[in-house]
């Protein structure tokens, strides 16, 4: 199996709040990126595709293709945008890298045709990642995104 | 098509350290052609970059595997405090009889990260240089 990596950057601005909690906990849970004008990153995004090239082209996808699935489905939602408001998918979501990365994800998943997609990784700087990948058999459950609130973690 | 996702968070540390590469187990001569230079009896330093990853699910509250407010105090203490401007041959216990590659490197800073309570740790990974980097995972 052969893997394909693409990256695109894209800028934008965000902040973390969660009506749910007080001014003092966003605060706390949150930090300076609670800041209610928010703030922002160049975000790196590397999404990567599995499979076997195909013996007539050599490739397991065509990466023009692949950017331009990347462009519109990531750089024309996000780029220059504010998280929070400007784009939809993330909707009721913390704008984190972890739900970026997941959202992502469900942006191209459909949308590849050849191989499969393999990983999602989105830098929010050049020290901090987020991955999202297929849970494998293996893995433990209970870790999707989607996992019920058990309340905030000290 | 999707299946359950997996996300897992990935934050990079630096410290910087000396070493030598040198096994009592092994004669002068043996040490010297086993580790090269890195025998030298003085020592040398890197600056390590240590990338920790953790996994989990994503608090829907917080949009968060691992609050970082709580990985990096965690990571500064249990290792960066502990590595950083020393010498790991003489200054870290568990390196009294266990040669300190960043191969044993790797397991230790994974032991000490390991009961980080907010997510499950699943990789520590090792810059030596930017030309080598090594990695742990259970």
């Amino acid at each position: 199996m052969i893997r394909v990596t693409r990256k695109v950057e894209f800028s934008a601005a965000h902040f973390y709040h969660n009506p749910n909690f007080s001014a003092e906990e966003n605060h706390r849970i949150f930090g300076k990126c609670n800041n209610p004008h928010g703030h922002g990153h160049n975000y790196s995004v590397e999404v990567t595709v599995a499979g076997e090239p195909d013996p007539s082209t050599g490739m397991v996808l065509n990466l023009k293709e692949l950017k331009e699935i990347l462009d519109r489905e990531i750089c024309e939602r996000m780029d220059h945008r504010h998280l929070n408001y400007e784009v939809p998918e993330l909707a009721g979501q913390i704008p984190t890298c972890e739900n970026l990365a997941a959202t992502i994800w469900r942006l191209l998943d459909p949308k590849i045709t050849h191989g499969r997609l393999d990983r999602v990784r989105v830098y929010e700087s050049p020290e901090i990642f987020a991955d999202c990948t297929m849970e494998s058999n293996g893995d433990a459950p209970g870790s999707a995104p989607s996992a019920g609130s058990k309340g905030v973690r000290a | 098509m999707s299946g359950p996702l997996k996300i897992s968070l990935t934050r990079r540390y630096r410290f910087s350290a000396s070493h030598r590469l040198h096994s009592r187990l092994f004669s002068e001569e043996q040490n010297w052609e086993l580790y090269g230079k890195c025998a030298n009896p003085l020592g040398h330093g890197h600056n390590y970059v240590v990338e920790v990853t953790v996994a989990g699910p994503v608090e829907p509250a917080t949009g968060m595997v691992a609050n970082l407010g709580d990985l990096d105090p965690f990571v500064e203490r249990e290792v960066i405090e502990a590595f950083d401007h020393k010498y790991l041959n003489e200054e870290i216990a568990e390196f009294g009889d266990v040669v300190p590659t960043t191969e044993n490197l790797c397991r230790e800073i994974y032991r000490r990260l390991k009961p980080f309570p907010a997510a499950r740790l699943e990789r520590v990974r090792i810059e030596e240089t930017s030309n080598n980097s090594f990695e742990f995972a259970e």
